[in-house]
């Protein structure tokens, strides 16, 4: 048997997989099953998500994406659990638009929830026709045939065999799955073959380890910075010096002395390319233009949230209330109250974002990009190019991270806008300044929370209320022009929706009420504070604002907050998350700020909650704070979480890690700034992020595994409870509450006075 | 004005045409198509460009090609030796560090010169090498646990 699979021309999308087998028998067998070229790349297809290679291996194809996580591994161990493939026979190819249909990308932590639950259901009727096939050419009814490695065998005598390699091996199922009409996060099928039960797993709730890590620690995986094509120019933008002014002239002179340097104008959009990356970037500094006056668009930073206030809501939603609320805030013996403030906040990812497109205007125009969203990311480009989408292949190539729908996007509509206007291939690459500047960012707010209380003290209301900037300026897709900066600036007028969020809780209360507002953007366009999804997207503000005080309402009833969150949440699976921190991390049981002190640092220790789209996670945050820099130190945390049935521990755990101290830093440094005329936090100096000196010196995580419940998004609900759990911790060891994020060591020291 | 400069680069030597006042970045990415170190700020405010020149880690995006002279510029690629990997590249697969890897040539390179320098660092040795290095999918405790586990190798 030879096997020839040439992956690279599938990736570099010279043409289709080229395999060739050479198998007894297989021609024979070809005449009764599957189709030689693999079939249209159709949601009902069960060829779209499996197919099985001449040497019985699996390749999956799959149209969401894991951002170095370790999704894709939690996927093929699903796949292989349902195949009885050994995991490292599986291969799951993302990214593609050429190879694989949108199942919404990376999106809500929904891969394995959504994406993975699709994989496997095809994978489950993948392997209902291999023991079909496996029964007539055994001449064994299907019931009595079992698998085992990828080898279909009699039961009673495993002698009988044939493999998946000889049974389609190198050919394509031509199944017809049922689908569920729905593309993006929300697709799935299902065929004949049912999953198998929980009890029967071997491979779901092992480790294996991720696939990307070598290559990228040995210095071989390319990135999207790596990405050539030939005669390709690179591009850079010229951003103006105040928010929505435009170009009134540009001094084409002033850049003549570098070779081969183009200027791409089109209304705001300002853009250089030269045969040189070195050479666009100096343009991009030396093109002398007069921009348009403006008035100065933005309020001063520090009237922010009194603007928020202020401002008339464009939408309000209210939830559904539990009990008769004016009642209880009406009869209530006294009431607690207390306003939280969070600010913008940026994706700020380690490079600037950056995409390559190929242009071909009678042919198929390719783009690399490292959105988290390459379909939509196709989309988009094929808009602004005004190609056919099919005229159009999207390709994911790594990138700088992706912690929701940051400026890869906003790349590659700027590269497509190079390219049309130039007719050549583009690589475009942000600065620093666009990518922490004008990357979207996750929206600033305000929120309320009320509680009433009667004579006894007792909680009998509940009231929170957020407002805020939507959480959707931009659509986190980047499919349209207007939910894009550079189409922004090419004219396309701004789509927003308006979209925040409520607490995900149970408490008990009696009676409660949670509702939100949104506030219209600053800028109706091509702002550098349009709002978009940053991971968790209003999680960690509202969770900061609920979580804070519920321990302000148990210290003002004199209950420690852990006691006060078990006797109050009513679900058991939160309590089990509250309880597994609790108990791992030590709780020390208090009713108020114990203010325990070593020398100048103060010690505390701090318990926040929250559930994320069912998943949950407690966290108890063990800070010290230097009483005389002011600064935190988060130095421990215990994290209590639960997410249905745990597909790979470790990765999982990591993931969670990953979370502790990007919301750590979100919480104690990150917030976006800016004059009146536009953005002034443009690099690590001005949106600092936490260093390695401040990282924490324990994470421990303790994973309750409910293997009786279906697999749950496990990428953001970590993110959620961080700040609240440090704010309250900051209370325990000084007595100081913050209630604005983040909590600097200026803020901290003027708590002190 | 662009001038003849000759690098040598992972153990090769090179020669190009560029602005002596290009930074090396673009002479390792641009001209030689190399790829490891990556543009992160340009302002030697993350690491993500970093590479050694004679043993040592340089910040190759604010450090021009005329600066490096004859001094021998190593890449994440060139850490190795006799064919294989740096111990603290397999301590780094070992523990799974990355999740993006975008930072790691800093992270890495910075290590690894430290290991040459202190081979057994306690913590707070590993922490004050690495301040300043940006790692934004927040693998910090990861990164700890690499590092140390190469020094025990």
């Amino acid at each position: 048997m030879t096997i020839n699979i040439n992956r690279r021309s599938l990736l570099a999308g010279a043409g289709a997989l080229t395999i060739s087998v050479v198998l007894p028998g297989s021609q024979a067998r070809a005449a009764i099953f599957g189709a030689d070229k693999r079939p249209e790349l159709k949601p009902e297809n069960l060829s779209t998500y499996i197919t099985l290679n001449a040497d019985g291996s699996c390749t999956a194809y799959w149209g969401k994406m894991d951002m170095g996580q370790g999704t894709d591994v939690g996927v093929c161990q699903m796949i292989a659990e349902e195949l009885d493939l050994p995991v490292e026979r599986v291969e799951l190819l993302q990214g593609d638009t050429a190879t694989s249909i949108n199942m919404g990308g990376a999106s809500g932590s929904t891969g394995v929830q959504q994406g993975g639950k699709a994989m496997r259901s095809a994978a489950a009727e993948a392997r209902y026709q291999l023991v079909e096939l496996g029964a007539k050419q055994l001449g064994i009814p299907a019931d009595q045939l079992t698998v085992t490695n990828g080898v279909v065998h009699s039961k009673a005598d495993p002698s009988k065999k044939i493999s998946y390699g000889e049974l389609i091996g190198g050919r394509y199922f031509d199944t017809q799955l049922t689908w569920n009409k729905q593309i993006g996060n929300a697709l799935f099928v299902e065929g004949k073959g049912k999953p198998k039960a929980v009890a029967d797993y071997k491979v779901v709730g092992t480790s294996p380890p991720r696939r990307d890590v070598a290559e990228k620690v040995l210095g071989t995986a390319d990135y999207i910075v790596d990405i050539k094509v030939p005669g390709m120019v690179h591009a850079r933008m010229v951003m103006p010096p105040v928010v929505g002014a435009e170009p009134v002239s540009i001094d084409e002179a002033s850049v003549k002395d570098i070779p081969g340097v183009q200027i791409v104008r089109i209304k705001e959009f300002l853009a250089v390319a030269a045969p040189k990356e070195w050479d666009a970037i100096k343009a991009s500094r030396q093109l002398k233009v007069k921009w348009s006056d403006v008035k100065s668009p933005f309020p001063e930073q520090k009237k922010l949230y009194e603007h928020i206030r202020s401002a008339k809501p464009v939408k309000r939603e209210d939830g559904k209330d539990v009990g008769n609320v004016d009642e209880a805030f009406k009869n209530a013996a006294r009431v607690v109250e207390a306003t939280y403030e969070w600010p913008f906040q940026s994706h700020a990812g380690m490079g600037p974002a950056c995409a390559v497109v190929d242009y071909k205007p009678d042919g198929i125009t390719t783009v690399w990009t490292p959105t988290q969203k390459p379909h939509f990311g196709r989309d988009g480009v094929a808009n602004i190019l005004g190609l056919p989408q099919e005229k159009v292949r999207g390709i994911y190539a790594h990138g700088s991270g992706s912690y929701g729908r940051n400026d890869s996007g906003d790349a590659a509509a700027a590269a497509a806008l190079v390219a049309k206007a130039l007719g050549k291939p583009v690589r475009m690459q942000f600065m620093r300044s666009e990518g922490t500047g004008w990357d979207p960012k996750g929206p600033a707010s305000v929120h309320t929370a009320r509680a009433a209380v009667d004579k006894d003290g007792n909680v009998t209301g509940w009231h929170f209320e957020s407002k805020g900037f939507s959480r959707l300026d931009v659509n986190s897709n980047e499919s349209e022009p207007a939910h894009t900066l550079a189409g922004q600036q090419a004219g396309a007028a701004l789509k927003y929706e308006a979209a925040f969020g409520v607490p995900e809780e149970s408490y008990g209360f009696p009676a409660k009420r949670k509702a939100f507002e949104v506030v219209a953007p600053l800028v109706d366009r091509s702002s550098p504070v349009r709002t978009s999804h940053l991971r968790d997207p209003v999680g960690p503000q509202i969770h900061f604002a609920s979580e804070s005080f519920i321990d302000e309402l148990a210290f003002s009833l004199k209950m420690d907050p852990v006691e006060f969150r078990l006797k109050n949440l009513k679900d058991p699976r939160d309590l089990a998350v509250v309880k597994a921190a609790a108990e791992k991390a030590g709780w020390q049981p208090r009713t108020d700020a114990r203010k325990q002190m070593r020398g100048d640092v103060a010690l505390g220790q701090g318990i926040s909650f929250a559930q994320r789209s069912g998943s949950r996670c407690a966290i108890v945050a063990e800070v010290e704070v230097n009483r005389v820099t002011g600064k935190v130190w988060g130095r421990k945390f215990t994290v209590g979480h639960e997410c249905g049935i745990i597909i790979n521990p470790k990765l999982l755990t990591q993931t969670i890690e990953g979370n502790i101290v990007q919301g750590t830093s979100r919480s104690l440094w990150e917030e976006a700034t800016f004059s009146q005329d536009t953005i002034t936090s443009i690099d690590w100096l001005t949106y600092p992020i936490l260093d390695m000196t401040e990282a924490p010196e324990t994470i421990d995580v303790v994973l309750i595994d409910r293997k009786d419940l279906p697999p749950n998004g496990a990428g953001e609900c970590s993110m959620r409870p961080i700040a609240a759990a440090i704010a309250n911790a900051i209370y325990d060891a000084t007595g100081i509450r913050l209630r604005q994020a983040p909590f600097t060591p200026d803020r901290v020291k003027a708590g002190f006075v | 004005m662009a001038t003849r400069i000759e690098l040598n680069v992972d153990g090769k030597a090179h020669t190009i045409e560029a602005d002596p006042d290009m930074p090396l970045l673009y002479a390792l990415r641009d001209d030689l198509g190399l790829k490891n170190p990556r543009f992160g700020c340009g302002l030697a405010q993350c690491g993500a460009c970093t590479v050694w020149i004679n043993g040592e880690p340089v910040r190759s995006c604010i450090t021009s090609v005329e600066q490096v002279g004859t001094g021998k510029v190593t890449t994440l690629a060139g850490i190795g030796k006799d064919g294989k990997p740096h111990k603290l590249q397999e301590s780094y697969i070992a523990e799974q560090v990355p999740q993006c890897g975008y930072c790691l040539n800093g992270w890495i390179m910075t290590g690894a010169a430290l290991l040459e320098h202190t081979p057994k660092p306690t913590d707070a040795q590993i922490r004050d090498a690495m301040a300043g290095i940006k790692c934004r999918c927040g693998t910090h405790v990861s990164i700890l646990r690499a590092v140390k586990r190469a020094a025990q190798a």
